[in-house]
């Protein structure tokens, strides 16, 4: 008895799990999931996955199904990882999510008519000249611009140092901007100093030149993590200037173990910011938060906004289950250029470039709260 | 000039961590004979240990860094035991090969249990910060206890290799493994205890790494791991007080080759380093010149 009724337990799981599934669009997403990286391709996936159920939950005509595969932030790996998931009938693409992959899989994806929207590969070269590329999060050079002109708009220093990670196209491509916006401006950049990757530990000589050359406000266009390096450091040899970070800052307050005090007066130009008081984020954050433990950060955020764009677009487009990845390129790219959506990371809609236009918030860091700066 | 201070003790402070991480490295090269390239990520695992119970158990900072000790320990002869042991006779090009393998399953195993995203290591220890020159030089309690550290275990190992029982044996094991078993020595018993203490002391350098660079993530110990390598070779792999100057003189000349010559380069003259002192002297700086018999 108890067999057949496994038996049937089994059949009728399978039976509403294929009904389920038998409209569901997937979508791949590719990142890293395992490696350095981890932490970024984790929370795209997360975020994805919380958007692709509120969907279904909804019970309406479009149903997502989320295909992850891990690509460790190599682009080898994401290309391999990209034609895996084609082989499982993957319809479009939430990918990829570091800047490094993306390069190599956008230009497969470009070449094969594959329609791939990146929620946070920022690197401006992505969508030049790829029709079928969009992306849900700034390119580099749009922060770097953004960034020079509210430090200078805002009077916040004369005299201005950058320290900038050399081995991440993100972060020099936000610094070559940020640099080349500065001598348009007039604001002076009296020191750069580079280091050379994430696993660095030791700013003191990157710290010592901001400090040597008395720069009044220090910009740092790089992740948190070695942010919360730098910040503690300079703490320790009582170095005290004005921190400027970017969306790779975000992230930091939710650092386990990080003393929110240092980075007291930080500002940040980010579109996401998860203690923002709209009911849409705060329902987000929660669902996140219950499923995984963690505070979502930006790129979180990103991949939520990124399926909901796709669903408008999907909607739009006419693309359903049974449409080939090439045939539904073209009427995606039609409708991606239609949509607006008003996401977590603000109102968006894109240009034929595949760039997104929102607009980037700056807040400052008040007793481990972001505050809405002026 | 005060300048050039700061930069000299800053890379005393960044040396004196791969030092503390070389003295493992090099104590278990010398007598097992093998690179235990897991020793890095024995460091962010004892890191972790002490990160979860200060953290989560609320237990204080001495606790912690004893209990991640046991731990490590335990862990260093497990793994022994289970991947380094059954190849005693195989060839040193597998027995290296087990080892990177290990470190690669201890970093995801770390990814497993603790996530991928970072924390922010509270450090142990908390004096404060000696001031010098009117606040234009300024040295951590980290660096202090760090140095401290470094020559307290340099002593009390080259004291326990040349004093004790085991100590003799180990160093007898480490001359010539098969005429130390004729004489009666467990040569198994031996390599283990090598192996409980080098990652004993793993989790002592893995907290003062973290407590003197607060970032903890599942490949912390990977590169520091790479880097006290390097000072162990340039020390003298093998040497124990070889692996202290290899570590002091490897932070220094990093952090004066990122002051002076270029901020990205700091890695790139490490590594240049270890290939001059393997191009002109092998041994290392306190390095025993071995004499093959032909």
């Amino acid at each position: 008895m108890k067999k057949i009724l496994a038996i049937a337990l089994a059949l009728v799981l399978m039976a509403t799990a294929s009904l389920a599934m038998a409209d569901a669009i997937k979508v791949g997403v590719i990142g890293p999931m395992t490696g350095p990286y981890a932490v970024y391709g984790l929370a795209v996936q997360y975020g994805a996955q919380i958007a692709a159920d509120e969907i279904n939950a909804q019970g309406g005509d479009i149903q997502f199904e989320i295909l992850a595969a891990d690509d460790q932030g190599d682009g080898e790996l994401g290309v391999n990882a990209y034609n895996d998931l084609l082989d499982k009938g993957v319809n479009i693409m939430l990918s990829t999510v570091t800047s490094g992959s993306c390069m190599a899989v956008s230009t497969v994806a470009n070449e094969e008519r594959v329609f791939m929207l990146t929620p946070s590969g920022s690197a401006d070269a992505i969508t030049v000249g790829k029709d079928n590329i969009y992306r849900v999060c700034f390119k580099d050079s749009a922060q770097g611009l953004a960034s020079a002109q509210y430090i200078v708009d805002n009077k916040l220093a004369t005299k201005v140092g950058v320290i900038y990670n050399n081995a991440l196209d993100y972060s020099i491509g936000i610094y070559n901007s940020f640099k080349a916006k500065a001598a348009e401006l007039g604001l002076e950049i009296v020191a750069e100093a580079a280091f050379s990757d994430d696993t660095n530990a030791d700013f003191s000589v990157q710290i010592a030149k901001m400090q040597e050359a008395g720069a009044e406000l220090v910009f740092l266009p790089i992740y948190y993590t070695p942010a919360s390096l730098i910040l503690a450091q300079c703490a320790s040899v009582g170095y005290a200037p004005v921190f400027f970070g970017v969306d790779g800052m975000d992230g930091i307050l939710t650092l386990e173990g990080f003393d929110a005090s240092l980075a007291e007066g930080v500002m940040l130009l980010t579109p996401f910011s998860a203690d923002a008081d709209d009911e849409l984020t705060r329902n987000f954050v929660a669902t996140y938060q219950a499923q995984h433990g963690e505070i979502p950060n930006q790129f979180a955020a990103d991949a939520y906004d990124g399926i909901y764009a796709l669903k408008a677009a999907v909607e739009l487009a006419g693309v359903t289950a049974d449409t080939a990845p090439e045939d539904a390129c073209d009427p995606m790219i039609a409708a991606m250029q239609q949509i607006t959506i008003e996401g977590l990371t603000g109102t968006m809609h894109w240009g034929a470039d595949g760039e997104v236009d929102k607009t980037p918030t700056a807040v400052v860091i008040k007793d481990g709260v972001y505050v809405g700066a002026k | 000039m005060i300048q050039f201070l700061s930069y000299l003790v800053n890379g005393i402070s960044l040396g004196s961590v791969y030092a503390i991480i070389a003295l493992g490295y090099s104590m278990v090269y010398g007598i097992a004979k093998m690179l235990n390239f897991a020793h890095g990520d024995v460091i962010m695992i004892g890191a972790f240990i002490c990160f979860s119970a200060t953290q989560y158990l609320g237990v204080p900072a001495l606790v912690g860094v004893l209990l991640s000790v046991a731990v490590c320990t335990v862990l260093g002869i497990t793994i022994e035991r289970l991947a380094y042991k059954p190849l005693r006779s195989a060839t040193s090009l597998a027995v290296l090969i087990t080892a990177i393998g290990m470190s690669w399953l201890l970093q995801n195993i770390a990814l497993l249990i603790w996530g991928a995203n970072p924390k922010s290591f509270k450090s142990v220890i908390d004096l404060g910060t000696l001031v010098l020159f009117g606040g234009q030089l300024r040295i951590t309690s980290e660096t202090i206890v760090t140095v401290l550290a470094n020559i307290i275990i340099m002593i009390a190992l080259t004291q326990f290799t040349s004093k004790t029982k085991m100590g003799k044996a180990m160093r007898a094991v480490s001359e010539d493994r098969g005429a130390a078993e004729l004489m009666g020595i467990n040569v198994n018993a031996t390599i283990s205890m090598t192996f409980a203490i080098g990652s004993g002391l793993a989790a002592i350098a893995g907290v003062l790494l973290c407590s003197a660079y607060p970032v903890l993530m599942p490949t912390t110990g990977a590169m520091p791991g790479i880097k006290a390598f390097t000072a162990a070779v340039f020390g003298g792999i093998g040497s124990i007080p070889g692996a202290l100057v290899g570590g002091i003189l490897l932070g220094v000349i990093e952090i004066l080759g990122k002051a002076y010559v270029s901020t990205e380069l700091g890695d790139a003259l490490v590594f240049a380093v270890l290939i001059v002192v393997l191009l002109v002297k092998p041994t290392g700086l306190l390095g025993k010149k071995i004499h093959e018999k032909v």
